[in-house]
């Protein structure tokens, strides 16, 4: 096809020249991680009914009161109904048209360490620039001053590929490890924690996640205990119409202090996959977890054809006094997001703070934002998010800030800012406001603007491309986001931001 | 539920001495609107608006509040008055209802087969239902039984002052008016009256090119009153569209503007003052500006000051459809609480298809300034004292939206003795 037919019709605005957004727009799409591994898999049958559940259990040698929540969850899930209040609008899922299971052959035998892994996979997460040997470091952060370990699970599909660093984690007391192997190896902490923060009928995709959840990561930080080095979870989906479901727990014991990292990439492919996660974190009493995610799961192509439907619950409990959680996350991929990673702020002065960054390009939808329950007294939140729209893309930011009556002398603060690039797209903010003391304060502020001409005038007026000039301005939008995230993920998120607005320029 | 025999009598001698138009404009309009309620139905608590403020309490079986028969806002002013008693227009009560340059019949009288009002009678109410349906929007059009029908042809020399007063503390009231602005006139409508133990009212606008609206109400004051407002505005291009509403006491305040700028360079404004004492105070303002043209600036500016357990309640939307570029939209809903007990529940929405705007909205919730407090009490002004003063100042930003000094003072007048007689 000629790229002229491709082009939408865009208004041209003064000043920038046709040939800009067309070199811009031929580049448009270009999806990094859009590749796919050639890899024997193994597969459940198509659909989901009890036989897929008690499968999943049984492929995961889950213990019989595993198999049982997970009934117990598909049964309530059958009495549930698809929500539609986001602004987001797609075509019906037809939930018995995917796999719920899919596993690399290779992976039949579980290895006994990473040495033994199918050298595929392995080359999978090295082109995806995450290390599964112990020595190497995270891409991009070569040369810094203190060189960081990183200790990473893979998730590949339905199963996790490996987890590195566990033995010198495990000298800490810090468990690291798929979900699937805690309830094996730990089931007492995990029968303690799953399903506290998010119960099992907590809403449909939850639901459906605490019924056929294939795997993830489960991460246990003992009393007092400063883990010593990131943790990090890699998401892949590589099979077709697979869904991918993940689970992931983190308690953080008392005075205990943990960051966390998550990535996700899947292939380019015109049929849509669906992601449904869930993320319970547990803290406690002077514990601290930082939890910061980069999600780039592949987003459709220019057309909107394709792409990730993410539907995440992802829920922190600061059970504890003085609990403390961060929520980082820069949000570029997916055709579909609906996600609000969210705080109860249950313990006194215990703390939550959102950092978001969402991008919505070409025909991306996003309904994105967070929730912050304040039931303790002298609790504190902030919230901060910049959301991006390009091409005609929908951003939505959808929020809740809740003092309940015995919060007292808590406060929040929320910041929402939106950048439209062009003028066949949306940008919303739909807050909601609930304040049940007076002895808290409550402040919203949004603000809704465009590239500002005069800052893009400027740079272009010093030899600046258009496009570089429009990645200034949005990295300088995005700023207090990306302070917020660890160097390790600040340098891909801010190199990402500037590839998914590409050829959104006009 | 089962409501007494003598309740239920009641209902159908009322009911029997209701008169609605079957044929003409009206019966055709009635119709209509009766069509859109049965498809609608009526909302419930799980409805997105309703959320924050449950409909069945504006639909209980028996409203009852004392009537209140002091005088009202807005006396002192120069203005053409026109009076209803129990949602009956009285004659007696009432000026002449002529004035150069403006044209008022009432609408229980106009029956032709023809008028003016055909054109905006339900029609801006339909527009006004999509996308949050307004049930009892389409009721007030269905079922009004009389209201006004005012056509402004030139600048009013005065306002006109609608009054509402009740004599019956089971007085259940529906009105619905129309307004058009002609091209470059210019007028000022007030309203204020204690209304009645329940009023449901729709005020249709249609503002012309060029043309000046000002609207000022003030909701009184029977602590027992349950209110429904709805004003739909059409506002064309170069027009200005003003509405303020003081809202003092009441069990159940439910007030909805939904806003269409249709033309470019226009200008629209609501805003609101409300206060609230006692836990079965509840105070709703539900806004919807949608921005379908150029260059045109709207404002929503709401401040609610609430004690002992009182609610108060803001859903506000701008919506800037796809090319309606330079918008300026802003939106500021603040609560001042009182005590530990009140609550404000607030969604400030921004819907924003246009790249080329500026749209901002804040909300804010908390308790008075200690350190101000402290302040005017080192200087010597008792703490009562002080406190008002700080509720008034924090009151002032949105009266200060009132363009005439006169009306703006009453009102405050009337919010600085509310506070005196609901200090501690």
């Amino acid at each position: 096809m000629a790229l002229e037919d491709t082009l939408p019709e865009i208004e041209v605005r003064e000043g920038v020249d046709r040939e800009t957004i067309e070199t811009v727009q031929a580049m448009a799409g270009k999806y990094k991680h859009g590749w796919e591994t050639e890899i024997e898999m193994e597969f459940a049958p198509k659909g989901l009914n009890e036989e897929i559940v008690r499968l999943i259990s049984a492929k995961n040698g889950e213990p019989e009161w595993m198999t049982e929540w997970r009934l117990a969850a598909y049964r309530r899930w059958l009495e549930m109904t698809e929500p539609r209040w986001a602004m987001l609008n797609y075509p019906e899922i037809d939930y018995q048209d995917l796999y719920y299971y899919a596993k690399p052959k290779s992976m039949e035998v579980k290895p006994k360490s990473l040495d033994e892994v199918d050298p595929k996979l392995l080359a999978t997460y090295e082109k995806l620039g995450i290390p599964l040997k112990e020595q190497a470091l995270l891409a991009g952060v070569e040369g810094a001053d203190a060189p960081q370990r990183v200790a990473v699970d893979a998730v590949f599909d339905s199963v996790s590929v490996g987890t590195t660093f566990k033995a010198e984690l495990a000298k800490a007391g810090v468990i690291f490890c798929s979900i699937s192997e805690a309830i094996r190896e730990y089931p007492e902490l995990v029968k303690k924690y799953l399903g506290t923060v998010v119960p099992q009928s907590d809403n449909y995709f939850a639901t459906l996640n605490s019924a056929v959840f294939s795997d993830g990561s489960f991460v246990y930080i003992p009393e007092g205990v400063r883990c010593p080095m990131e943790l990090s979870t890699y998401f892949r989906i590589n099979a077709e119409n697979t869904g991918q479901f993940e689970r992931t727990l983190i308690v953080a014991e008392k005075g205990s202090y943990v960051s966390y990292l998550e990535g996700c990439t899947a292939p380019k492919r015109d049929t849509n996959q669906l992601h449904a996660a869930v993320v319970e974190i547990v803290v406690l009493e002077d514990a601290e977890v930082k939890y910061s995610t980069v999600q780039n799961w592949f987003p459709g192509d220019e057309e909107g054809k394709g792409g990730i439907y993410n539907f995440v619950t992802k829920r922190a409990d600061c059970r504890g006094d003085r609990a403390k959680v961060m929520w980082t996350q820069v949000e570029t991929g997916s055709a579909i997001t609906w996600k609000y990673p969210s705080c109860i702020l249950r313990g006194n002065e215990s703390q939550g703070e959102f950092y978001s960054i969402a991008i919505a390009n070409n025909a991306q939808q996003a309904d994105t934002g967070t929730k912050m329950i304040h039931l303790g007294k002298n609790t504190r939140s902030r919230i901060v998010s910049k959301g991006i729209s390009a091409g005609r893309a929908q951003n939505t930011y959808r929020g809740q800030v809740t003092m309940h009556p015995r919060a007292t002398d808590s406060r929040n603060y929320t910041q929402c800012d939106s950048l439209l690039i062009g003028d066949q797209c949306g940008a919303h903010t739909v807050p909601y406001i609930e304040v049940k003391n007076n002895s808290s304060r409550v402040e919203h502020e949004a603000t809704t603007s465009k590239v500002d001409d005069d800052q893009l005038f400027y740079c272009r007026s010093r030899g600046m491309d258009e496009e570089e000039a429009v990645a200034l301005v949005v990295n300088g939008f995005c700023k207090e986001v990306l302070q917020a995230l660890p160097m390790e993920f600040a340098m891909e998120a801010q190199a990402l931001v500037a590839i998914s607005l590409e050829g959104s320029v006009g | 539920m089962t409501l007494p025999q003598a309740k239920l009598d009641q209902l159908s001698a009322r009911i029997a001495g209701l008169h609605f138009p079957s044929t003409g404009w009206q019966g055709k309009a009635r119709g209509a609107a009766l069509e859109r309620l049965s498809a609608m139905g009526l909302p419930v608590r799980r409805d997105e608006y309703w959320r924050y403020t449950d409909p069945a309490k504006l639909v209980a079986p028996q409203p009852q509040a004392e009537v209140w028969g002091g005088e009202v806002a807005f006396d002192e002013i120069d203005a053409l008055k026109v009076v209803f008693v129990d949602g009956m227009f009285d004659a007696e009560a009432s000026d002449d209802l002529t004035m150069s340059g403006v044209e008022i019949s009432r609408l229980a009288e106009a029956v032709t087969d023809l008028h003016w009002a055909a054109e905006i009678y339900g029609e801006l109410e339909t527009k006004g239902q999509y996308p949050a349906q307004r049930p009892f929007a389409a009721l007030g059009s269905a079922f009004a039984t009389d209201g006004l029908l005012i056509r402004v042809t030139g600048k009013a020399d005065r306002p006109v002052a609608v009054i509402y007063r009740s004599s019956s503390n089971t007085s259940d009231v529906n009105l619905h008016h129309c307004v058009k602005v002609e091209e470059g006139a210019e007028i000022t409508l007030l309203e204020s009256g204690d209304a009645a133990a329940r009023l449901l009212t729709v005020m249709e606008v249609d503002v012309a090119k060029g043309a000046r609206f000002h609207h000022v109400r003030a909701q009184g004051r029977s602590h027992q009153r349950i209110v429904n407002t709805h004003v739909f505005a059409r506002i064309a291009e170069e027009a200005t569209f003003k509405s303020f509403t003081a809202s003092i006491n009441g069990v159940m305040t439910r007030n909805e503007a939904v806003l269409d700028i249709v033309g470019d360079d226009a200008v629209a404004h609501v805003a609101g003052a409300s206060v609230g004492d006692g836990s079965d105070f509840h105070n709703d303002d539900t806004v919807f500006i949608t921005h379908a043209a150029e260059r045109c600036e709207s404002r929503q500016v709401y401040k609610k000051v609430l004690k002992n357990g009182a609610t108060g309640v803001f859903q506000g939307k701008i919506l800037v459809k796809p090319g309606a570029q330079k918008t300026d939209g802003y939106q500021i809903s603040q609560s001042l609480l009182l005590d530990g007990d009140s609550q404000f529940l607030a969604k400030p929405e921004l819907e924003i298809y246009a790249d080329d705007v500026k749209c901002s909205h804040g909300s804010t919730s908390g308790a008075i300034d200690e350190t101000a407090l402290f302040y005017l009490r080192s200087r010597g002004v008792p703490e009562r004292r002080a406190q008002s003063l700080l509720v008034l100042a924090f009151l002032a930003e949105a009266l200060a939206e009132i363009e005439e000094e006169a009306l703006a003072e009453d009102l405050r007048l009337r919010l600085e003795n509310w506070l005196d007689r609901h200090e501690g």
